[in-house]
C-alpha cells in the first residue's frame, strides 16, 4: 500500500512539475484519490516538492474540501445558508440525518457517505440544493433526501443521482447537470449573442495604452463589489515593473446569495476567457489562471473544453489571432472550499500553493501580486464587460447605467420572490423596480450585497443600486415580512466566524463576541447598553482587520441596528430582568447538572 | 442624621478578605463612628435591615445560595464591591470550572475512586439533602450574576486598601488609590 501511496504521489506532483505553488493542484488530486490527505501522504508530498511538511499540512488544514482523516467516498455537502433554510433545507438535514443514522461532520460505519454541511454553494435560486461530490443536487425535499441515500446505499456514484437535466449547457455531455440557469432578464451586454474574437480582434488593432483607454472611457469598475476603476487597475499593473505579468479571474463566487457567476461560467466563459486574453494584451502577460471554487468543479469539463476551442482557433496559444509576439494561454486553478479566497490577496495565495490568508496592502498586486509579479485580478462578469467594451465601444457602455456606475449590472436574487435567478440590469435601478421584476411580495427587508452588504428596510427601496447608493456584487436576498431579520443576522455572522481565516484578532475573536452578544439579545438576555456595544465593538473590527472580511463582517450587525432598530429594542425590553441583575446569567441552565446529579429540582431557584 | 449601613457576606470565599478588613486594627472604631453594620458575619444580622449604602463582596458564586444572597445585596445596596480574587475571578474555587460537576462529587466523596479522601462512605452517597444548596455548573465571578460597582483585586485586599476605598466612598470622594496600594508582585 504503501509502495503506491509513494508512487502515486510521485506521478501527481511530477505532472504538476514538482512545483510547490501548485500545491493546491497535488493535494487536491490526493484527496479525490484516496479520499483524504495522510500524515503519510503529506510526508512524501513534502518530499517530492522540495519543501517541509508543514508547508503541505497548513494547506490541507485550511480548506473545507481537504482533510488529514479519511472522508467517506461519497461526501454530502448539504447547503446551509438562510434562503435554503427559508426553502425547508432543516427537513432535508433531518432526512439525511435519519435515512445515514449519522451526525452532521459524520461518516458511516462502512466508510462509505459522509454527511457535512457547508456555507453556500452558489443554487439560492434553487434551493435547497446540496453538493454530493461534484454532482449538484437541486430543489431537495426530505422525500428525496431519502431517495437519495437509498440510491447511494445500492451504488455509491454520485452521478447516477442526477435527475432531469437543466437548461442550455447544464445539459450538455460534458457539464450534465439538474442546474437551472435561471435567466429571468437577458441584458445585452452579457446575455446577447457573441462571436468569439470580436473583442479581442478590435484590443488587438489598438496598442495596449489604447485598450486601457478604452476600459477608462467606459468607466468601467470592479464587478466583484468593491467597484475599482478597471482601467486604472489595468493602468498600474502595465506601469509596474516585472518580466512577467498575470492575469488573475477571480471565479471563487463565494458570498452567500451569489451565483450569476456560475450562469456566466456555464452560458458565457467565452466572453470571460476573451475578457482575459484582452487583459493580457493590455498589460503585457502571457498567463491568465481562473481561479474557479471547488464548488463549481463540475464546470470545469466544459470550461476546460472552450479554452481547447479557443487554443484551437488561435484565440489563445501563441500569436494570438496572428498578433506577432502576444502569447497568451489560461489554465483553470480550483480552490477547494474557501470564502476568504474569494479576497483578491487570499486568492494569490491560493493560487501559489498556499493557506488562503490574506496579504498585506501595500503592496497592491497591481505591484506584487501572483508569485511576486503584478497581477491583475478581476472578478468574472468584469472581464466579461471588457470584452464587450472592446467589441461595441467604451462609448456604447458608457451610455447605459447611472452617473458614477456605467454599463449593466447581473443580479443574483433569491429568497422570498415568485421568480429567483439572475437578472440583468442597468445600475441605478431602484430596489423597488427590482422587486418588482422577481414579483415580490410583502417584501420587509432586502440584504443588498450579501452578508457583507447590507440589510434595508421599506423605507429605502427607492434607494438605487450602484456603487454610490447600494453597492452589490450581485446578491440580493428577498424577505417578507414573517421572516426576522435578528435570526437572518445570526445566520450571516455565523458564516463570517466560520469563515475567518483566523490571521488577525478582531476578525478572529471580534466576530465571535458580536455573535455572542446577538446570541443573547435573541434569547432575551439583552441588556440596555448592548447596543451600544455591538456598535462600537463593530466598528472597530472594521477599523483594525486586515481584509475585507473583517472590514464587513460586522455589516450584517451594523445595518440591522441602524434600519431595524425597533426589533432590536423590542427584543431587549421584552427579555428584561431585575434591575442590577445580569441578564446573561441563567440560574436554571447553571443548575440544571446539579439537579440531575442529586435527582430533584432546586427548592430556591 | 443616621449614619450610613455597610454590610459584607462572604460566598465561596475562605473569609480571608473579612480577616483583612479586621485587619484595619484600631482603625475598626473609626469606621464604627462613620457607619452602622447591616446584614453581615460583624454582627450577625442574618437578614437585611434597611437599605445600604456599601455592600461588600467576598467570594464568587459556587452554589445556588450564593447567588441569591448575591441578588439580595445587589437589590438593598446603593454600591457593590467584589473584594478579593475570589470575588472578582472565582478565585480557587473555580479551580473545578476545568472538571465536570459529577467527577468533581465523586473525587470529594466516593471511596470507589482511590484518588479521593479516605472518607468512610461505603454505600458511595453523594450529599444530598433539600437543605443543602445545589452546586452551580461552574463557580462565577460575581459581576457575571449581578452588576458590580468597584473591584478590589487581592489575595486579599491589604487592609489599607479596603480602607481607603471605604471611607472614599462614604465620604463622597473619588476611590483613586495610590499604586502601592493595589500593586501585588
Amino acid at each position: 500500500m504503501s509502495e503506491t501511496l509513494e508512487s502515486a504521489i510521485r506521478d501527481i506532483s511530477q505532472a504538476c512539475g514538482n512545483d510547490r505553488s501548485r500545491m493546491m493542484d497535488i493535494v487536491e488530486a490526493v484527496q479525490a484519490k484516496y479520499g483524504c490527505v495522510s500524515g503519510e501522504a503529506m510526508d512524501l508530498i513534502a518530499k517530492q516538492v522540495s519543501t517541509h511538511r508543514v508547508e503541505v499540512e497548513s494547506v490541507v488544514s485550511f480548506y473545507a474540501f481537504l482533510s488529514e482523516q479519511p472522508k467517506g467516498k461519497v461526501v454530502i455537502r448539504l447547503c446551509d445558508d438562510i434562503i435554503d433554510e427559508m426553502k425547508g433545507s432543516e427537513s432535508v438535514a433531518e432526512a439525511f440525518k435519519q435515512e445515514l443514522g449519522i451526525d452532521f461532520g459524520e461518516t458511516t460505519p462502512d466508510g462509505v457517505i459522509t454527511l457535512e454541511k457547508t456555507p453556500c454553494i452558489g443554487m439560492c435560486d434553487q434551493a435547497p440544493a446540496a453538493l454530493i461530490n461534484n454532482e449538484i443536487i437541486t430543489y431537495l425535499s426530505s422525500d428525496l433526501a431519502r431517495e437519495i441515500v437509498r440510491k447511494l446505499k445500492k451504488n455509491p456514484d454520485p452521478k447516477k443521482l442526477v435527475g432531469r437535466l437543466g437548461d442550455g449547457n447544464n445539459a450538455s455531455h460534458l457539464v450534465h447537470s439538474m442546474v437551472h440557469n435561471n435567466i429571468r432578464l437577458a441584458g445585452e451586454v452579457i446575455f446577447s449573442e457573441m462571436a468569439p474574437g470580436a473583442g479581442l480582434k478590435n484590443a488587438l488593432a489598438l496598442n495596449p495604452q489604447e485598450v486601457i483607454r478604452d476600459v477608462k472611457t467606459a468607466r468601467l469598475r470592479g464587478r466583484g463589489g468593491a467597484g475599482f476603476p478597471t482601467g486604472m487597475k489595468w493602468d498600474f499593473t502595465r506601469q509596474a515593473t516585472g518580466d512577467k505579468k498575470y492575469v488573475l479571474c477571480n471565479a471563487d463566487e463565494g458570498e452567500p446569495g451569489t451565483f450569476k457567476d456560475r450562469v456566466i461560467l456555464t452560458e458565457k466563459s467565452d466572453l470571460m476567457f476573451e475578457g482575459m486574453a484582452i487583459a493580457g494584451y493590455a498589460i503585457g502577460a502571457d498567463t491568465g489562471i481562473v481561479y474557479l471554487r471547488g464548488e463549481y468543479a463540475y464546470l470545469r469539463p466544459l470550461l476546460e473544453d472552450v479554452l481547447a476551442r479557443r487554443r484551437n482557433d488561435n484565440l489563445l496559444g501563441n500569436d494570438v489571432m496572428g498578433k506577432k509576439g502576444f502569447n497568451f494561454d489560461i489554465r483553470i486553478q480550483m480552490g477547494a472550499g474557501a470564502y476568504i479566497c474569494g479576497e483578491e490577496t487570499a486568492l494569490i495565495s491560493s493560487c501559489e500553493g498556499l493557506r488562503g490568508d490574506p496579504k498585506n496592502r501595500p503592496p497592491f498586486p497591481a505591484q506584487k501580486g501572483y508569485l511576486g509579479c503584478p497581477t491583475v485580478v478581476n472578478n468574472v462578469e468584469t472581464f466579461c464587460k471588457v470584452a464587450r467594451i472592446l467589441e461595441h465601444g467604451p462609448g456604447w457602455f458608457a451610455k447605459m447605467g447611472s452617473e458614477g456606475s456605467s454599463g449593466t449590472k447581473l443580479l443574483s436574487i433569491s429568497g422570498d420572490c415568485a421568480k429567483p435567478g439572475v437578472y440583468e440590469v442597468p445600475f441605478g435601478i431602484k430596489v423597488r423596480e427590482v422587486l418588482d421584476l422577481c414579483d415580490a411580495e410583502d417584501t420587509a427587508a432586502v440584504q443588498v450585497g450579501g452578508p457583507s452588504g447590507q440589510m434595508i428596510g421599506m423605507n429605502q427601496f427607492g434607494d438605487s443600486i450602484c456603487y454610490e447608493h447600494l453597492a452589490t456584487g450581485g446578491s440580493v436576498m428577498v424577505f417578507n415580512s414573517t421572516r426576522d431579520v435578528l435570526t437572518i443576522a445570526r445566520k450571516f455572522m455565523e458564516f463570517f466566524v466560520e469563515e475567518s481565516c483566523g490571521f488577525c484578532t478582531p476578525c478572529r475573536v471580534g466576530n465571535v463576541l458580536l455573535k455572542e452578544k446577538l446570541d443573547d439579545i435573541i434569547e432575551g438576555k439583552g441588556k440596555s447598553g448592548d447596543l451600544d456595544y455591538l456598535e462600537s465593538l463593530g466598528a472597530t473590527i472594521k477599523a483594525a482587520s486586515r481584509c475585507g472580511l473583517g472590514q464587513t463582517s460586522p455589516n450584517p450587525i451594523l445595518t440591522t441596528i441602524k434600519n431595524f432598530r425597533s426589533v432590536y429594542e423590542a427584543k431587549i425590553a421584552a427579555g428584561k430582568v431585575e434591575e442590577g441583575f445580569q441578564p446573561t446569567f441563567d440560574i436554571h441552565a447553571a443548575l440544571q447538572t446539579a439537579e440531575g446529579i442529586a435527582g430533584r429540582k432546586s427548592v430556591h431557584a | 442624621m443616621a449614619k450610613p449601613k455597610v454590610a459584607t457576606t462572604s460566598l465561596a470565599g475562605c473569609f480571608g478578605c473579612h480577616m483583612s478588613l479586621l485587619d484595619i486594627d484600631d482603625r475598626i472604631l473609626k469606621l464604627v463612628e462613620l457607619v452602622d453594620f447591616d446584614k453581615s458575619p460583624v454582627d450577625d444580622i442574618k437578614e437585611f435591615t434597611g437599605r445600604c449604602a456599601v455592600g461588600l463582596i467576598e467570594g464568587g458564586c459556587a452554589n445556588e445560595e450564593n447567588v441569591r444572597v448575591l441578588q439580595d445585596f445587589r437589590r438593598h445596596c446603593d454600591i457593590l464591591i467584589s473584594v478579593g480574587d475570589c470575588a472578582i475571578n472565582g478565585g480557587i474555587p473555580a479551580m473545578r470550572n476545568a472538571v465536570p460537576l459529577k467527577e468533581c462529587f465523586q473525587e470529594a466523596y466516593s471511596t470507589d475512586n482511590r484518588l479521593g479522601p479516605a472518607v468512610y462512605n461505603p454505600d458511595n452517597q453523594i450529599p444530598n439533602d433539600p437543605e443543602i444548596p445545589l452546586l452551580l455548573d461552574k463557580v462565577y465571578p460575581c459581576h457575571e450574576v449581578v452588576k458590580i460597582d468597584y473591584h478590589l483585586p487581592g489575595c486579599p485586599p491589604p487592609a489599607d486598601t479596603l480602607w481607603e476605598a471605604l471611607v472614599a466612598l462614604l465620604s463622597d470622594k473619588p476611590v483613586a488609590l495610590p499604586y502601592e496600594l493595589i500593586k501585588y508582585d
